[in-house]
């Protein structure tokens, strides 16, 4: 943990209730996995306390050189991973629309052939020496975030017979609320496997899905090296603390 | 019409997978060399105040079955019941503890642990003194939206009896799921996704 790197005064305000008909349900069969894991009782809703309403923050001394470069973070000097070079770049967000300034942001893929570095994994596809797949940054006053990395490619997954994920990168997202915590995914603008995966089709709503697909952005591209994908990343919002009881305990 | 409120979405969750351990815990897995420890792994250090706990956890299917592919982070206040949060404005929590943990559960057993301490007593929003508790969130393969609950001590009955949160519980004969117990230095606690034993989960 650190100082925070903003001037702006810490929020303490309550969140904004979770939409949950916009995420996925728990019980998704289609996902099979979801069947044994997913919760049949109601959960207990609790406007947060002080235990919601906090939570941890990370400075700049956690970050090495390397975090958001993952065409380097795990090469041998002087090499680089191999796939298509690309820029993932975005801001994060409140549902306010504020930007969500000091926030740690990690990020895992499979490399360009599909395969994770995991021994658990078991696709044919060759690991690739010189990837390993993890990467961390944290965001600027703006909320804005950017990293560099190969684009990962679509592979199988036993589920249904023949189930393949579409290309995508995974997200975990830290906001200031330990409430806020979220993991999602990111998936390419125009895969034409999005719209096949039983995990992408969790999410009932086809916008939604949508606020999940980054968007190929030439003007970001640099020349003669990578192609860019914006990809923005909503967080909860909360409420402003100005009309609020003070909470002073103790 | 009336002025839009111009509200964005929240981004929709999606499961943290199989592999999730090579974002979350790289060394865990066997990444090593981009960074130096996993984040979290480590809560206390020796001029931490409070009394040392272990927590052993496991997370359990709908068969009884431990997963293990699971992650589990938790959030707690320091020993004075204070977070060390810049959103924590009643005073400095302890700079020699972290609050925050996070842990795969074992590939082969399903368990994970946590050393840290036990945290003090924080107000409810009305003032009132919760019980001391640490904030739990789940993520696996198969589970769609992190699940966020909490663990209570089960030796602390006189707290846990006045506790506003537990109150809450309309069905008294879940709260024990709720509730670690103590074998010595270590907590155990188990969490139940589903069945006759499901665990009471938070929309917080």
């Amino acid at each position: 943990m650190s100082e925070r790197l903003s001037n702006r005064p810490p929020e303490t305000g309550a969140l904004f209730a979770r939409d949950r008909s916009w995420h996925p349900p728990a019980f998704t069969p289609g996902y099979k996995t979801s069947v044994l894991r997913s919760p049949q009782k109601a959960l207990l809703s609790l406007d947060g306390t002080l235990s919601e309403i906090t939570g941890p923050v990370f400075g700049h001394n956690i970050l090495g050189e390397l975090d958001d470069d993952l065409i380097h973070n795990f090469a041998k000097p002087g090499e680089s991973a191999i796939g298509p070079r690309i820029v993932v770049y975005g801001r994060l967000l409140d549902e306010r629309g504020a930007g969500v300034p000091g926030a740690l942001i990690e990020f895992w893929q499979a490399n360009a052939g599909g395969r994770y570095r995991h021994k658990k994994e078991g696709y044919i596809a060759a690991l690739d020496p010189n990837f390993g797949g993890c990467g961390r940054t944290i965001t600027g006053e703006d909320g804005s975030y950017a990293f560099r990395t190969v684009q990962p490619g679509p592979y199988p997954w036993p589920n249904g017979p023949n189930d393949w994920r579409p290309a995508h990168i995974h997200f975990s997202v830290f906001g200031h609320g330990f409430a806020q915590r979220l993991i999602t995914q990111m998936y390419f603008e125009g895969d034409p496997m999005i719209w096949k995966c039983p995990i992408v089709r969790t999410i009932p709503d086809r916008a939604a899905i949508e606020q999940l697909i980054a968007a190929l952005d030439m003007e970001a591209t640099i020349p003669m090296d990578a192609r860019a994908y914006k990809f923005d990343i909503v967080l909860r919002g909360r409420r402003s603390t100005m009309f609020e009881n003070r909470l002073e305990g103790n | 019409m009336a002025q839009a409120l111009n509200r964005l979405k929240e981004s929709p969750s999606q499961t943290a997978g199989p592999y999730v351990h090579i974002g979350l815990t790289p060394n865990f897995c066997d990444i090593t060399g981009v960074y130096d420890d996993d984040l979290g792994r480590v809560m206390v250090n020796d001029k931490t105040s409070g009394e040392r706990i272990t927590m052993a956890m496991r997370v359990l299917d709908g068969t009884g079955t431990p997963l293990r592919d699971a992650l589990i982070e938790i959030w707690q206040a320091d020993a004075h019941g204070l977070y060390p949060s810049p959103s924590e404005r009643r005073g400095a929590a302890d700079p020699n503890f972290q609050g925050w943990g996070r842990q795969a559960t074992d590939m082969d057993t399903g368990l994970c642990t946590f050393e840290t301490i036990k945290p003090g007593r924080v107000p409810f929003k009305d003032g009132r003194l919760m019980a001391p508790h640490i904030n739990i969130w789940i993520v696996a393969r198969g589970i769609n939206l992190g699940l966020n609950t909490r663990l209570y001590f089960s030796d602390e009955e006189t707290a846990n009896a006045e506790d506003p949160v537990l109150a809450r519980i309309e069905h008294k004969v879940r709260i024990p799921t709720l509730m670690a117990e103590r074998k010595g230095g270590t907590y155990t606690f188990d969490i139940h996704l589903q069945g006759e034993q499901e665990t009471v989960f938070f929309d917080i």
